[in-house]
């Protein structure tokens, strides 16, 4: 059985086919990109992953998990944890704070014990921490901790985005184009980073990316779309020479006749 | 019992006009500036009692003192906008919500020091009359209201659809920044959508004057045409005035088949449940956000 | 300029932060507690109204600043804690046993008001609460038999265990003993997941989801345990003035409440007690006022909500993070002395961008 399986999606918003019959499946510990151009609907199958659409057919599944009878909040807690493409950051908070949010769906004590401050939410906060901070050591935001959201630059906003998906200790993580607007010193050090997260921590990466050589460099395996459909799906080099994901992305040649 | 039912339905319409008319004020504000205007009964209040000035006091003629009150109240609509209402641009929407919840008491003071709490009436060329139709009584304020009420419906329609400024004040409410790019002036739109909501208030307060007493306290309606707003979706001008009428209607029907006290509550009561069946409103205008 | 090095990840999750923090809050514990001894019976029942105005602006706040739920209705809140309270007093339970099932029952009453308000944003939420209060009202006025309907109810003194605490100063403990009860409360709440829920619902409900938080149970929670510390605000108001009508749970009141917050300083807790100070001693402010100033302007009968307006007013507009703002404000600038630059703090310049797609 696949890691994770993606069977049949189709979905429309009104007259417009936004995913059409898309199938494909990701095998554990690897690192699985989606590309297309613009409107192809990469970010909508992640958002159908993480329940915030309704499925018109097909269906999900993570291992025996069927995402279909999910609700919204409850993705996370079969381990599937995601980023958005422009940033949906706690604005008010700290780098701190929106990481220990990203704890949540870790938490064992009831509203009862952290009224009262028990032991055990005690301990759990600590380990919270605990958690938070091997996080921060990864991603090198140790200088931004108490800063508050606002003040920081895109760049380290992304990161923080990342972090604290990684905070939810996810079996699988969504990336939903990590490299956009990034320069290539940060999207270099962003490789780094998904290439630890894949092979450190062992969590299999599924990510919608426009960035060609960011994508060539950690995919395992590559996913074309376009207008809603699966154009092909194979190793980064193969993909990138199909002559149909040429078409989509470059138009078609005047002189092909 | 038919010319019972007429006579509600009269009384609804009339009075479901003047909450549609300072509805209209909300949620042209609104739809705008996406500013919640709190103080717009406030606003029809000093509508009335500016009227009350010129006809009254000052003894103008009636056409005049109304085209006066007019223009008096929109240079004051202008002036709120300038004074308080521009620097809540780009805040939270809560905190504009409670700059015109505090500019309300603000006004109601002034307005008690200005023209004392004494409630005042003002003098119409139409006032007193009546118009019958079978055992229904239509007073002619009735009919002025109605008549007032589509006239102003009628025209703002016009301007909004026909005229740069309206598609203008669409656009500067969408996305402010976007609107600069393109030349709108928008802190200039902005005044002109808060001078148009006083000058509608002031029509409002105009028309309701014959029918209810002047004082302060006339701007608590607001808060019942607020109920209406949103009954009608907050960002659609015709659902303003419908929402308007329906709460104006219902109101009369609770007011004579349920006991005493359920008839102001119906307002609220009717709100509450047209949010549990659609939370955005009969004809709303939200999307669901892209991300 | 102090300089916290933390050695634990316990000092970040500690209610306090430093020793000075310990002193200072020390002494005004240490002040409070004296009081009794050197204020008369009429500024003890004037500060036990601030206590009584915090906890219910603590309730507010937790709601409106921590979880971003505009309520104009919480004064409902107070009338069910008020009249729930009073009504099994004159049945005969005891006050330790009426009081925390009027908190309980307030509390309940929210959560299940939370549930139609889960699909409710912004300003249609502030309306339905606010339509939610209207209601409360009529209830009241009609529901004769249980309230008193118009007439009102009287409330019997506090009785805990057979000792009267119906003396000012005993009376002042008691409100304090319960403040600070619910200040820990509500602080635990807020360094635990729960609180951080609700911080997360505030700032985007879209990433909240995501990261597992249920929507609608953080929000019934928070609307249940908002509602129920203002209804043990106004099972002490009932105490307090020794009688309850429909008359003091009107709208006004709600719109106190939520100046309270907002002049105190939206979402912090320092913001509360502040603006409960404020709001509490401001009448007194008013009614000196009113002798100084000519009587065209004193003797206005609409001047205390005209105050009220211009108050608040005049915060939004230049200093919208309250007296809470003001004083961090303060602070750093004696903190970072002489370098302190103005426009560390000054708002940028923000452009409109619809609400009304979510």
């Amino acid at each position: 059985m696949s890691f994770f399986r993606a069977s049949n999606l189709c979905l429309s918003f009104g007259g417009i086919r936004a995913v059409q019959d898309v199938s494909f499946e990701v095998e554990k510990g690897e690192v699985f990109s989606i590309i297309g151009p613009n409107g192809a609907g990469k970010t909508t199958v992640f958002n159908l992953i993480s329940r915030f659409y309704d499925l018109d057919s097909g269906s999900l599944h993570l291992g025996e998990t069927d995402l279909g009878k999910l609700q919204a909040h409850d993705v996370a807690n079969v381990g599937i944890a995601r980023t958005f493409q422009n940033t949906e950051l706690f604005e008010h908070e700290t780098v701190l704070q929106n990481l220990l949010i990203g704890c949540h769906v870790n938490r064992r004590s009831g509203l009862f014990s952290e009224l009262l401050h028990l032991p055990g939410a005690r301990k759990q906060e600590l380990e919270f921490r605990q958690t938070v901070e091997d996080v921060i050591d990864l991603v090198d935001l140790q200088a931004y901790r108490y800063q508050s959201i606002g003040s920081l630059s895109y760049g380290v906003r992304k990161m923080v985005e990342i972090a604290r998906a990684l905070c939810v200790k996810p079996r699988l993580l969504l990336l939903d184009e990590p490299a956009s607007g990034l320069n290539p010193e940060e999207t270099d050090d962003l490789s780094f980073w998904i290439e630890d997260i894949s092979q450190d921590l062992g969590i299999t990466v599924l990510m919608v990316e426009h960035d060609m050589s960011l994508v060539s460099r950690v995919s395992n395996r590559v996913l074309a779309m376009s207008e809603g459909k699966l154009i092909t799906i194979g190793n980064p080099g193969e993909v990138q020479r199909h002559p149909e994901v040429l078409e989509a992305y470059l138009g078609q040649s005047e002189d092909a006749a | 019992m038919t010319s019972e039912i007429l006579q509600l339905l009269i009384s609804g319409i009339s009075q479901g006009c003047l909450y549609g008319l300072v509805a209209l004020g909300f949620v042209l504000i609104y739809k705008a500036t996406e500013m919640v205007n709190f103080a717009q009964g406030e606003l029809m209040m000093l509508g009335a009692f500016v009227a009350y000035t010129f006809l009254d006091i000052l003894q103008w003629p009636f056409y005049w003192a109304v085209l006066a009150t007019i223009f008096v109240m929109a240079v004051f609509g202008v002036v709120i906008e300038r004074v308080f209402m521009r620097r809540m641009i780009g805040e939270p929407p809560f905190a504009a919500l409670m700059l015109t919840i505090g500019l309300g008491f603000l006004l109601r003071a002034v307005a008690g020091a200005i023209w004392g709490s004494d409630p005042r009436s003002i003098t119409t060329p139409y006032g007193g009359g009546i118009f019958s139709i079978g055992d229904a009584v239509l007073g002619y304020e009735n009919i002025a209201i109605v008549i007032g009420t589509a006239i102003l419906c009628l025209l703002l329609y016009l301007f909004l659809r026909y005229t740069r400024v309206g598609i203008a004040m669409q656009a500067a409410s969408q996305n402010q920044l976007a609107a600069y790019y393109v030349g709108i002036p928008v802190k200039r739109v902005f005044s002109l959508v808060w001078a148009i909501s006083a000058m509608i208030a002031a029509v409002a307060g105009i028309l309701i004057a014959p029918v209810s007493l002047v004082d302060p306290q006339l701007g608590f309606i607001g808060v019942k045409a607020f109920a209406a707003a949103i009954v009608g979706g907050f960002g659609s001008l015709p659902g303003a005035i419908i929402g308007g009428l329906i709460v104006g209607v219902a109101e009369q029907f609770a007011g004579l088949y349920l006991p005493p006290g359920f008839a102001d509550t119906s307002a609220y009561v009717i709100l509450l449940l047209v949010l549990i069946a659609r939370p955005e409103g009969l004809f709303s205008t939200m999307q669901k956000k892209k991300v | 300029m102090r300089f916290i090095f933390k050695t634990q990840y316990e000092q970040d999750i500690s209610l306090l932060k430093h020793r000075g923090q310990l002193f200072w809050y020390g002494l005004l514990l240490a002040v409070l507690i004296a009081a009794p001894l050197f204020l008369d019976r009429f500024y003890l029942g004037e500060i036990s109204f601030v206590f009584i105005y915090a906890i219910a602006g603590l309730g507010l706040m937790l709601l409106t600043g921590f979880t971003g739920q505009v309520s104009l209705g919480h004064a409902a809140f107070l009338a069910i804690g008020a009249y729930a309270h009073a009504y099994m007093l004159s049945k005969g339970l005891a006050f330790v046993v009426a009081l925390p099932t009027a908190m309980i029952l307030t509390g309940i009453v929210g959560a299940i008001v939370a549930i139609p308000a889960l699909r409710l944003v912004g300003i249609y939420l502030a309306i339905a609460t606010l339509a939610f209060l209207i209601i409360v009202e009529q209830i009241i006025i009609r529901w004769v038999s249980v309230t008193g309907g118009g007439r009102g109810m009287l409330v019997p003194p506090v009785e805990i265990f057979g000792l009267a605490v119906a003396t000012p100063g005993r009376f002042f403990y008691l409100c304090l003993a319960l403040l600070i009860v619910a200040l820990i409360f509500v602080m635990n709440l807020l360094r635990a997941p729960s609180g951080r829920a609700m911080i997360a619902v505030r700032d985007s409900e879209i990433a909240a989801r995501s990261m597992g938080i249920n929507l609608a149970k953080t929000k019934a929670t928070s609307f249940g345990i908002s509602a129920a510390l203002t209804g043990l605000a106004g099972a002490l108001m009932a105490h307090h003035t020794g009688y309850i009508s429909p008359e003091a749970f009107t709208l006004t009141i709600s719109i106190q409440l939520l100046l309270l917050i907002v002049v105190g300083g939206l979402g912090s807790i320092h913001g509360a007690i502040l603006g409960a100070i404020f709001v509490g001693f401001l009448p007194q402010g008013i009614a000196l006022l009113r002798d100084t100033l000519p009587p065209a302007i004193g003797e206005v009968p609409g001047l205390e909500p005209g105050v009220f307006g211009l108050i608040l007013i005049l915060f939004l507009l230049f200093e919208p993070h309250g007296i809470y703002g003001q004083w961090l404000k303060v602070r750093q600038f004696f903190s970072e002395f002489p370098l302190y630059r103005r426009a560390t703090n000054k708002r940028q310049k923000t452009y409109l961008r619809t609400e009304r797609v979510r």
